[in-house]
Order: structure tokens, then sequence, then C-alpha cells
């Protein structure tokens, strides 16, 4: 193994509903992923407000992925519709401002999709590796 | 400032061989505000219960942060555990260092590494927790059971012999459902009817059920103990309460050529028909498709015949709204489609028939009074091949067929194999087989009867092809075990056609949100532990729905889910979220914006007298969160522009000390 080898900071928003029970289910099934996700549950994937991401973004976040329930399977009936609006305002927002659309993401998974979240997370990572660290939004100030 | 303890789970060494355990626990000593910390081998066992409660009373804590495994197993325990120890339970925070961490990650080095971060996170939130109350709300002691096959019919039994109301709502004119249809029942062989009409009107005699027949569920809202639920009742053009069921206009009825569904197309009924003699509830029905005095107001017979005077032309679609406490997911399951599978020439011959149209077809009911012929020349068959596993356990191309295994098809083959050869002796039955799956009470020794004591020849192997060829049908299959090719000359080829669920369940779920899986399966809260209750609140499963099941298993989860129902109801008061959002009035601006985003319009607003500075008052509008409405997603926190609203247990602060401690 690489020692120098780069590992992205990545904070993963991820539903109560579907995606933290997918993320779950891919821990009981031992689906592999990288160690450099760290998963936050928030009840409803419209509970993140894009202050959150931002803040990852200034803390050093390399990026920041969004997962929840698929379209019209909501626990709350409208929540990722909201998600959905409002990240593709965000991401093209921080696209304006350095913050390649690469490291950001909305995926859709559902409690059933251990294996998604998985194969989702490993690409992620490698793709958000391939950018390299973010600096564009990082405060130093807020580093000890 | 909090004095946090941190415990550490081992999980036996779920957790404890990929995360070094103790590490966590030392490193977690020196940060802020923790002033206890330690590790055990199983933090939910009453031991570890134990160590916690001691910890909370010999350290004065006033938060817990706990290591485990995720806060959707033992989150309530853990929380229980606090409110024992006089902690409001809202001061636990649980850093899931198993399934998101131990599970996932085979390093010690990197798990380990990874669990502090966790713990750190979780630290940092409950910092900023704040004690919660949750609210109450009453329990509406009425049950709705959608589907109304033997699932549905016996979850309402059950619930409705514990004194509690219950209504099925059921989209075909009668109950019943698939095993109406059926002949005998495997592995005892008694007959379908006799079991199953005596408990169709048991449930349509009791007088806490109500049955909906010939209607369907459009609208859910509300939430556990309290669901509001539109149903429409079909318009059937009879009287319901007038009908006597005497059958006579469906003799009466002139256009005769409705493909009947109930012997799946096999015959024909008329546009005015009762699906079958025992029907419940025994009540006509009219086609309005067929029906040549509904198309063309021309006709009118059946008005003529009854003597009862039930027929009504004019009747229209009727909606009506009704309250329940639990909402029970029946809605079982059909054959798929075998349009894809050319290869068994089963849209190319009348003699490929499904294995529910061989039931039909060996049914004193059916379309042949019981008398086994074949579709297209109604001859007695004298070689019948059965093929298992048509569109089941297809994992190379499943957009064909189904990855599951359907799981009831072995045993019934079986049961046709058997009283093929029961009541027909000079015929040959085949079956080919991938495995024959038999795991039940008396279920192998069912099949082996079939093999040993009925001579049904089994052969490992799959079909290749049929080929219908004058009136045969040539059967092209492998023989894996003698490991050659073979060819049979059949009369009547049955394919055991994969099951999924019925179609109606993915609107049904969506309208519930209740989660599915791939396959369109209602998934379950826990798949071992709490089997028959959805993920969301108040929705309960039963039968097929949640997954392949015969009659049996399907009986017993129908008891188990009224059981859970039954709990529900009995209970007087839910104990509501207390996670739900709350507006800050001094910074709230009265913009609507929450208001608009709310899906279950909690939110409203209301004139408050806000004292101002110079002693004056100042009426402004500000918003008003119903908290037994909010359901706690959240949406209005983001649509907020004034940074008023906020979910309590998801504070933005919180949630922004997770993002800092994990980006640190």
């Amino acid at each position: 193994m690489q020692v120098n080898e780069f590992k992205p900071k990545i904070v993963a928003f991820c539903c109560n509903w579907c995606s933290y029970a997918g993320a779950d289910l891919a821990g009981n099934n031992r689906l592999n992923y990288p160690d450099n996700v760290k998963i936050i549950r928030v009840p409803c994937s419209c509970r993140v407000n894009p202050m959150f991401i931002l803040r990852a973004f200034q803390r050093g976040a390399d990026g920041v992925i969004l997962c929840g329930c698929h379209p019209g399977d909501c626990h709350y009936t409208s929540g990722n519709y909201y998600t959905r609006r409002r990240m593709a305002l965000l991401f093209s927002m921080l696209e304006y401002l350095g913050i390649e659309k690469e490291r950001t993401r909305v995926e859709w998974v559902s409690a059933a999709e251990g294996a998604k979240f998985s194969a989702t997370m490993n690409e992620f990572c490698e793709q958000v590796a391939a950018l390299g660290e973010n600096k564009r939004l990082e405060d130093l100030r807020c580093k000890q | 400032m909090q004095r946090i303890g941190v415990f550490v789970c081992w999980c036996g060494s779920n957790i404890a061989a990929t995360v070094d355990v103790k590490a966590v626990a030392e490193a977690l000593k020196s940060e802020p505000g923790v002033v206890f910390s330690t590790d055990y081998q199983y933090m939910c066992s009453q031991a570890g219960q134990d160590l916690i409660k001691e910890a909370i009373k010999e350290h004065k804590l006033t938060g817990l942060v706990i290591c485990s495994c995720s806060p959707r197993m033992h989150e309530n325990t853990f929380r229980k555990v606090a409110a024992d120890s006089g902690i409001n339970p809202y001061m636990v925070e649980i850093a899931n260092i198993r399934e998101q961490c131990s599970w996932v990650h085979k390093d010690k080095a990197i798990g380990t590494e990874k669990a502090i971060i966790l713990a750190r996170a979780a630290v940092a939130k409950v910092h900023l927790n704040t004690p919660l109350t949750p609210g109450e709300s009453e329990v509406t002691k009425r049950a709705l059971v959608i589907g109304g096959g033997i699932a549905g019919i016996q979850t309402a039994l059950d619930i409705a012999d514990a004194g509690y109301k219950v209504d099925i709502v059921e989209t075909k004119p009668t109950i019943g459902g698939k095993m109406a249809q059926l002949d005998k029942t495997f592995p005892t062989l008694d007959c379908a009817a006799c079991i199953l009409t005596p408990k169709m009107v048991e449930v349509a005699q009791n007088e806490n059920v109500r049955i909906f027949s010939y209607s369907e569920v459009t609208e859910v809202g509300g939430f556990v103990g309290n669901f509001t639920v539109k149903i429409k009742k079909k318009a059937r053009y009879v009287k319901e309460d007038v009908c006597t069921g005497c059958g006579l206009c469906t003799e009466k009825c002139p256009m005769k050529k409705v493909p009947n569904d109930f012997n799946l197309g096999m015959n024909n009924k008329g546009a005015i028909y009762i699906p079958f003699a025992q029907a419940v509830p025994k009540v006509a029905t009219i086609d309005p498709n067929y029906c040549n005095m509904l198309k063309n107001g021309k006709c009118g017979l059946c008005a003529k015949v009854c003597t009862a005077g039930a027929i009504d032309y004019t009747q229209k679609d009727e909606i009506i709204e009704e309250k329940y406490g639990a909402i029970v997911a029946a809605t079982g399951y059909n054959p798929i489609s075998l349009d894809k599978f050319d290869e068994f020439a089963y849209n190319q011959s009348k003699d490929v028939i499904t294995s529910l149209e061989f039931e039909r077809l060996t049914n004193a009911a059916g379309p042949t009074n019981g008398v086994l012929l074949r579709p297209s020349d109604l001859k007695h068959p004298k070689t019948i091949v059965f093929v298992q596993c048509v569109g089941s356990r297809c994992s190379a191309d499943a957009s064909k067929g189904k990855e599951y295994c359907s799981k009831i098809c072995c045993m019934y083959t079986a049961k046709h194999a058997m009283l093929t050869r029961d009541k027909y002796p000079d015929t040959d039955v085949y079956v080919f087989y991938i495995d024959v799956r038999t795991p039940g009470k008396n279920f192998d020794e069912f099949y082996r009867r079939a093999v040993e004591e009925y001579g049904v020849h089994y052969i490992k192997g799959m079909v290749g092809k049929v080929i219908p060829e004058g009136d045969k049908l040539i059967v092209q299959g492998s023989d894996l075990l003698d490991n050659k090719q073979l060819k049979i000359e059949a009369d009547l080829v049955v394919l055991a056609a994969a099951i999924e669920p019925d179609k109606s369940a993915r609107n049904l779920a969506t309208m519930l949100t209740a989660s599915m899986d791939t396959n369109d399966f209602f998934t379950e809260a826990h798949p071992k532990l709490r089997p028959v209750e959805s993920p969301t609140a108040g929705i309960f499963l039963s039968g097929t729905c949640q997954g392949p099941k015969d009659i049996p298993e399907t009986v017993s989860q129908a008891g188990a889910a009224a059981s859970k129902v039954i709990g529900l109801l009995a209970k007087d008061k839910l104990k509501g979220n207390p996670c739900v959002a709350h507006s800050d009035e001094l910074m709230c601006n009265g913009c609507s914006s929450c208001e608009r985003v709310c899906p279950y319009k909690a939110i409203t607003y209301v004139d408050k007298e806000f004292r101002m500075p110079d002693r004056t008052t100042k009426v402004r509008r500000v918003a008003f969160v119903n908290e037994a409405v909010c359901q706690g997603c959240g949406a209005c926190t983001v649509a907020c522009p004034s940074g008023a609203m906020d979910l309590k247990g998801f504070k933005s602060k919180q949630i922004m000390a997770e993002v800092d401690a994990i980006c640190k």
C-alpha cells in the first residue's frame, strides 16, 4: 500500500429512512467502501441546508454527497424533490465558485440498496480523489 | 457544560475485531466535556446497561455517547437506559461504529481511526442536545386491511376477534383472492374452497368487519394512530344492499362473450356476473366495458329480470373517507407475464398453460368442471410435462424473470403431478426441475410420495424449447443427472410461472410512504426481528406482498400482523416524535416560505403581540408549528430565509458541529 496515497475527506448526508438504512445494509453484507466516507444521519435529505455543505467545504472536506430515498419514495412524501431542486442550484453556484461539480453529488439509495450504497461511495471517492485536495473554500483559520 | 459519558461496545467480536475499542475509549477521554469513557463487551446486555446506569450516577453524566451498532437497532434501548437513570432520553447519541465502520473496513488501524472520528462527531452533537419531550396523540380504534385474500381475511378476523373495528378494501368484486382459485392445498390436499369459504363467510358476518369490495384506496394521509384514508367504491351498477345474489341476471344477460378472469380467461361469462358461487359479498357486478345498456343504452334485460330491483345503471363511483389507527397491506401476488418466454410457446399454443390455469382446469368449479381436458381440443392429455422455475431464480437475465425463488412452485407442482396420477393413472407425468425445495412441515414427505408412490418422473434439468407440432408439443430438455438430451412428446405443458407482487402494491407503497425492495415486495422494519411491520410506523405487512409465501406461512404472518395492530390499537395515547420543527418567534418575519413546503400542513400563522423596547406592543404574524402534525422532515428549516425555523434533535448547530468534527 502506498503511504502517500491521497485520501479525500468525504462527508455523506444520509436520510434516516432509505439511505442510512442502505448504508447499514452495506455493513450487514460486509460490502466495503473507503473509510474516508463519514456519514451524518439526517431525518430527510431535505433537512440538509446548503449551509452544511458550504461549512463542510470550508472546514476542509474534499467532497460532499447527499443520499436520499428515490423520487416518489420519500418517507415525507416530497422531501427529496426539494433536495433535488435545491442542490441543482447549489451545485451550479459552487461550480461558479470553483468547486468542481464532481465534488458534489445527490444520489438516491433505497433501504434495500446496500450494494448501490457501497458502489456509489467507492466510485465517488475515486472521482474526488482524482481531483485532489479542495483548497478553494477551505478556511485555514479553522485549522488548529 | 455537559458532562458526557462515552461507552464503546465490542459487540463481541463484531466491532472489536476491526476496531481497537480500548484505543477509542482512551482517545475520547481527552475530548472536551467527556468525563467518563469506557468499553464493554455487550453494551446492550443487562450488564452493559447496568454499567451505563452506574456511570450516570457516579459521574453525574448529562449526556451519553454510545459507540455501537446502528441507531436503527438499539437507539431506543439506550434511550430507555437514560430515561431509567433520570436523564432525558434525547440526550443520547449513537456513533454507528458497527454497520458503518467495523463491518465495512478490514484494517484495524483504519477502523479505529474512523471510529474515533465518528465518536467525536457524536460527542460534538451531544454537547448541543437539549432535553425533548414527545407530544401525545389519540389513537383511532379502527384498522384498515388492504387486500381481501387469505392474508387480509385472516388479519381482519384476528383484529375483529380482539374487539376492534376493521375494514377490508378489495379491488375485486369478491374477497377470497388467489386461494379461492385454487383446487387443493398442499401438503394435506384439503380443498381450498372448503377451508377458505367458511372464513369468507365468517369475516362477512363478523359485526366488527366491514368489507369494501370492488373498491380501492386512493389517498392516504396522516400518521400512525391517525390515518385518513379515501376509498373509492367503484360503481358496480348493482345496489349491494338490495341484490340477493340469486344469479338470474347472470343467466339472462345476452352478452355471453366476456372473458372470465376468475377462470383466467379459459371460459366466458356474462357482462353482469358473480365471480363464483361462494363469492362474498354475493352480489352481481356489471362490467361497463361489455354491457350493452351502459355502452349504447340498449338492452336493460337484467333490470327487467331482477325481482329485487337491484340494478341501477346510473350508479357512480363513490368516495368514502374514514379514519384509521393502523393500516395493513395485504395486496398479494400474481404470476408473472410469460410474454418474454418465447421458448415455452406459451403464446403459441393453447395447451401450454400456467400452473394457476392448471389449478382452474382441475377445480370442480372450473371451466371443465374439474375434468382434466386440454384447452385446445378438450381431450384427455396422456403425457403432461411440468416445468419448474419459469422466471424464478433468473440470475443471468433479470430483465426477463425474477432473481428470487418463488418458494411455492416446487410444492404445488408436486401436488399437481400427484393429483393427476391419482385421478388419471394412465397419464405420464414429467417434472423438469433445477432443485426441488421442500422445507416445511410434511413437505418433503409429500414430494417423496409423488415420486415413490405415484411414479411421477422427476428430471433434473431445464427445458430448452417447446415446439407445437400437430396436436403435440415437443418438449426438448436436458437430463443433467444422466447427461443426455431428452425429447418428450407431450399433450399438455404446465409452466410454474414465478410470482411477483401485485401491480397495485407500488402505487400503494407510495401512498403509505412504506418502502419496497427492488422487486416491489414491501420491506419489513427488520428482516428477522420485525418481520410484519413496515419501517413506517402504523403500517403492517401481511402475506405475499412482503415476499413469496405458502398458505400456512401467510396465515401465521397474518396473525402476527393482527397482533401488532391490536397492540397498537389497545393504546389510548401514542407518544409522538419530539424531533419536530420549532420556530423562533423573535426571528420569524412571517414570510410563509415554510408553510409552502410543509407536506403535512403543520405550519400555520398566528398574530402575536411583541413588547417593543419602547414599551409599546406590536402585533406581528409569525409561524406556529403544530407539533402533533409535524413529522420532522426538516424541509421548512431549509426554506426559512431568516433562520428562524429549526428542527429539534437535528438542529442546524448540531449538524454543523458534526460536520466540523468529521472535517477536523
